[in-house]
């Protein structure tokens, strides 16, 4: 029984550390509702392996890729002052919150990935436009540069509104420590869509954000008990070798194909927890 | 001089993930053991299947050979490697002389450590 069951989790492990690699998607956005809604796990102790999942998944990529030359230290060290506190407050709330609450934002949060992918299957080759930096940028010299191997050229960049990235990981951190999951999504579009920094230096940045992130509320759930050996384990070990796999078969894959496959599988899980929270079941 | 510094934080960033990549097999490794221990004796060495989640009881526990206090140990290392890159990183900006960045850095460990102060006080 136990050794079935450990098997079962880490083979749910790995195939959500492949998926998260090839879809660019933190794998604690797959592993709650899997473990939740098929296995039938209380979701207080799916929520707490997945932020396990969360660490392994970034600092096991740091295992395939030694340096990353598109991140940006200093704004991952600056926003990280919102992210981490925002991971207590949201690690404390999930205590107290009602689960329902949780359900339904879990999968409010599932449809919002099934959007953003959508939109991400829409988008073509985006121009980068000039940004003006603002006075914030430029006294904590945020702004960077990266070596980008498609145009093989030198790409400086300069990053603005930094108020308002600032707050809106505040709001990532908060969605990170209350449903265990990376928000990398979340980051993105703090880096990307409001201080305008080009996209490929934002998704290394949220990747090293993920883990100093996820650490914060991990401890809390550590402490209080809601990690358990027995399910996060196997979890941690799958998702480490998963991830491990899926960026070396990302390259032979066609990304688009399992985007478009994966589009109605969120959909259907998102709207699952949302009625579940709801207390209508199937 | 901003060329040295670009070549100084790269090195400190090789290191950084070599740093990583050892912290997180080792983490694999003790993990794995537990596991392993936990399946071969069926028990996780707490009546129940229970487990232990304090840092005393866990040390006790991995001296005892308890399969769910290693898998613990595992897990506590493995959620200490981002932590651990803060303290490099912290070393970084230091011999970049880039004070106001020593500052933010460790203002993040100290956030991080408060964390922890909150979930060993069971808030």
């Amino acid at each position: 029984m136990l050794v079935a069951h450990t098997l079962l989790l880490l083979i749910i492990g790995a195939c959500a550390g492949i998926l998260g690699a090839i879809l660019g998607i933190g794998g604690g956005i797959i592993l709650t509702p899997v473990l939740t809604m098929v296995l039938g796990l209380p979701i207080k102790y799916a929520i707490g392996a997945s932020i396990v999942a969360v660490i392994a998944t970034s600092s096991g990529s740091t295992v395939a890729y030694l340096k990353d030359d598109m991140l940006n230290l200093r704004v991952a060290m600056f926003l990280e002052i919102a992210t981490t506190i925002g991971a207590i407050v949201g690690a404390l709330l999930t205590g107290i919150a009602p689960k329902n609450i949780i359900y339904v934002l879990f999968g409010c949060l599932l449809l919002f990935a099934m959007i953003n992918m959508i939109r991400k299957l829409r988008q073509h080759a985006l121009q980068q436009q000039t940004v003006t930096a603002d006075r914030y940028a430029e006294h904590l010299r945020l702004n960077g540069h990266y070596y980008d191997k498609a145009t093989q050229q030198e790409v400086n960049y300069q990053v603005k509104n930094v108020p308002g990235g600032f707050m809106m990981m505040l709001g990532a951190g908060l969605a990170s420590g209350l449903l265990g999951i990376g928000s990398g999504a979340f980051k993105v579009i703090a880096m990307d869509n409001i201080m305008h920094m080009p996209l490929k230096p934002s998704s290394a940045t949220s990747n090293l954000m993920m883990g100093v992130t996820a650490a914060a509320s991990a401890t809390i759930y550590f402490l209080n008990g809601d990690i358990r050996p027995d399910i996060a384990a196997p979890i941690a070990l799958g998702i480490l070798c998963g991830a491990f796999l899926g960026t070396r078969v990302m390259q032979h894959l066609n990304s688009r194909l399992i985007r478009i496959i994966f589009i109605p599988i969120l959909a259907y899980m998102g709207f699952q927890m949302v009625l579940k929270g709801c207390g209508v079941h199937f | 001089m901003n060329k040295q510094n670009d070549t100084e934080i790269q090195d400190v960033q090789v290191l950084i993930g070599k740093i990583l990549r050892l912290g997180v097999i080792i983490s694999a490794i003790v993990i794995l053991i537990g596991l392993l221990l936990l399946l071969f004796t069926g028990t996780t060495g707490y009546p129940h299947l229970g487990y232990p989640h304090s840092f005393g009881v866990i040390w006790h526990g991995i001296w005892h050979g308890k399969a769910a206090a290693i898998i613990m140990g595992g897990i506590f290392l493995l959620i200490l490697t981002p932590v651990l890159r803060v303290v490099v990183s912290i070393y970084a900006f230091f011999k970049d002389h880039d004070h106001l960045y020593v500052a933010i850095t460790t203002t993040v460990l100290i956030i991080l450590l408060l964390a922890m102060c909150l979930g060993i006080h069971g808030i």
